[in-house]
């Protein structure tokens, strides 16, 4: 049977040139980069290497990158770093409703340890409006928090125009980038951002490896403390291997990505408009074109997410869903709940992230068999309209 | 994440559908958790002569409402109503744990058909 991988916003297969580049750091070099004998200052050198590669994707300087165990950590560090360094000055964060759980259930531990937190609506397409970030500004605000990219419908956020608001009022602006990072181009000095995080294992690195850059004189207090790794900033003995490969992989990121992006961009919209024609009651989720090139999201009404996602497995499909049975929870995504859409639609929803390996014939299968799947549920719905079928 | 057995009921339902005119009818959950269950009956004599479902809902809410259309066919009102949503997913061979509250309503929704039955033959 076909297998077709099209959920790369979960993850994705780490590249064979990265992982060529971390098997020495496995195997024969395996030294600690603290140590001051040959095999500590290699594997230092790789680290060095790698910082270096990963500061040249983003335009910053290798001293601003910090390694990290990947975007959670990022994100973690980010908003308690920041709050913890600067509750002298006030007590007010800024984020919106449709983060990653890794921000806002960081956000969530900061209003029970004493701050306030402003949750940014977005309007139907996902799009924080600059207007109501202004408004929530206060003399009190400390952090900015808004994601560049929506892990679930693929909605880029105007975050040069939020970074300007806030940096004019004097905020620390942080963007949570794991989505978009070597996906469309991102330049931190250009986009005049303090912070931003990054993961490995979705640009086809290795899992459990991250970064947060930090701009140069940012207030800010570390997370891990420890010894004197990443100049303090982040206690413990670096991931030599997964910081290689982190390294490798902004390599080509940053050399593919004229190519990944076109490749996406034609294989995304050759996937929306074909769902779109092929299937009525169906909703697509996230800005038509503000959005991530690999992104199609979709919600299709009187179905249900999981269903989807069975039928789609046994056709050898890989995707997800906002539904409320695979977000493990009784409530349906609040990415889609943000979006205004019923809750009874919003069960509905999949997702479809495409990558550097999928093809048009994957694109064409997928097209191929969904319209039959959600036919199939739909006839055993009582939501769908039709009146009295017989047996199916 | 799903045995056999209930991957074979979700894929290969058992009584989908709708009966015209049906003798008693029953809905559970709602469309907010994302389980809907619908089931419709036909009683002769006392007995479950007919049963028919439609079902909105993931896995499981799909398998237990097949299961239990096969489990109560032919069955008397009574026998009926002591089938429990326990005794679906153990007919089932068992459901993942996180399923056994939101999903298991089968039994529900019979339930509340064969009380309409009753209700609307009392009237
Ligand atoms: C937007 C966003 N932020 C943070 C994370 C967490 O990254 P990691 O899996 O590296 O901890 C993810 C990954 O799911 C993500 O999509």
């Amino acid at each position: 049977m076909r297998r077709v991988y099209l959920d790369h916003a979960a993850t994705t297969a780490v590249h064979p040139e990265v992982l060529e580049e971390m098997l020495p750091y496995l195997k024969e070099e395996f030294g600690n980069p603290s140590s001051i004998y040959s095999w500590g200052r290699e594997a230092k050198a790789a680290v060095e290497k790698a910082r270096a590669r990963l500061a040249h994707l983003l335009g910053a300087h290798p001293a601003e990158i910090v390694f990290t165990s990947g975007g959670t950590e990022s994100d973690n560090f980010a908003l308690r770093g920041v709050a913890a360094a600067n509750s002298q000055k006030g007590n007010h964060i800024i984020t919106t409703k449709i983060e990653h759980h890794a921000v806002l259930h960081t956000a969530e531990q900061l209003e029970k340890e004493g701050f306030r937190v402003t949750y940014l609506p977005v309007d139907r397409d996902g799009l924080v409006r600059p207007e109501d970030l202004e408004e929530a500004l206060t003399p009190d605000t400390v952090l900015v928090s808004i994601m560049f990219a929506n892990n679930e419908i693929g909605t880029i956020e105007p975050i040069a125009e939020l970074a300007r608001i806030a940096k004019s009022k004097g905020v620390i602006f942080h963007t949570d980038a794991v989505q978009a990072v070597g996906n469309i181009p991102i330049d931190v000095k250009e986009l005049n951002v303090d912070l931003l995080s990054l993961s490995g294992h979705k640009i086809y690195g290795p899992k459990g490896t991250g970064a947060l850059y930090i701009r140069r004189g940012t207030r800010i207090e570390p997370l891990l403390l420890g010894g004197a790794q990443e100049r303090k900033w982040r206690a413990g003995t670096e991931n030599v291997p997964g910081i290689v490969g982190l390294g490798k992989a902004a390599e080509l990121a940053e050399k593919e990505l004229p190519q990944r992006m076109k490749h996406l961009t034609e294989l995304r919209d050759l996937l929306i408009n074909g769902v779109m024609e092929r299937i009525d009651h169906v909703r697509l989720n996230g800005h038509r074109t503000q959005r991530l090139p690999g992104n199609a999201s979709f919600c299709f009404e009187f179905v249900e997410g999981e269903s989807l996602l069975l039928n789609l497995d046994l056709a050898g499909i890989a995707a997800s869903s906002g539904s409320a049975c695979t977000s493990g929870s009784l409530e349906p995504s609040h990415v889609l709940m943000a979006l205004g859409i019923p809750p009874e639609v919003a069960h509905g929803s999949l997702r479809l992230t495409l990558g550097r390996d999928n093809t048009r014939e994957d694109v064409e299968y997928v097209l191929s068999v969904l319209p039959d799947i959600v036919a199939r549920l739909r006839a055993i719905s009582p939501l769908a309209p039709g009146g009295v079928k017989e047996d199916v | 994440m799903y045995n056999e057995k209930v991957m074979d009921h979700f894929m290969h339902p058992r009584n989908v559908g709708e009966i015209e005119n049906p003798d008693g009818v029953g809905q559970v959950g709602n469309p907010v958790c994302g389980d809907i269950m619908k089931i419709f009956l036909r009683i002769k004599d006392g007995r479950i002569e007919d049963i028919k479902f439609k079902t909105f809902g993931c896995g499981a809410a799909i398998a237990t409402s097949s299961m239990i259309t096969e489990l109560v066919r032919g069955k008397t009102l009574d026998e009926a109503m002591t089938i429990s949503n326990k005794v679906v997913a153990e007919a089932l061979g068992g459901l993942p744990p996180q399923k056994l509250h939101c999903s298991n309503l089968a039994a529900d929704a019979l339930h509340a058909a064969i009380e309409d039955y009753k209700r609307k033959r009392v009237s």
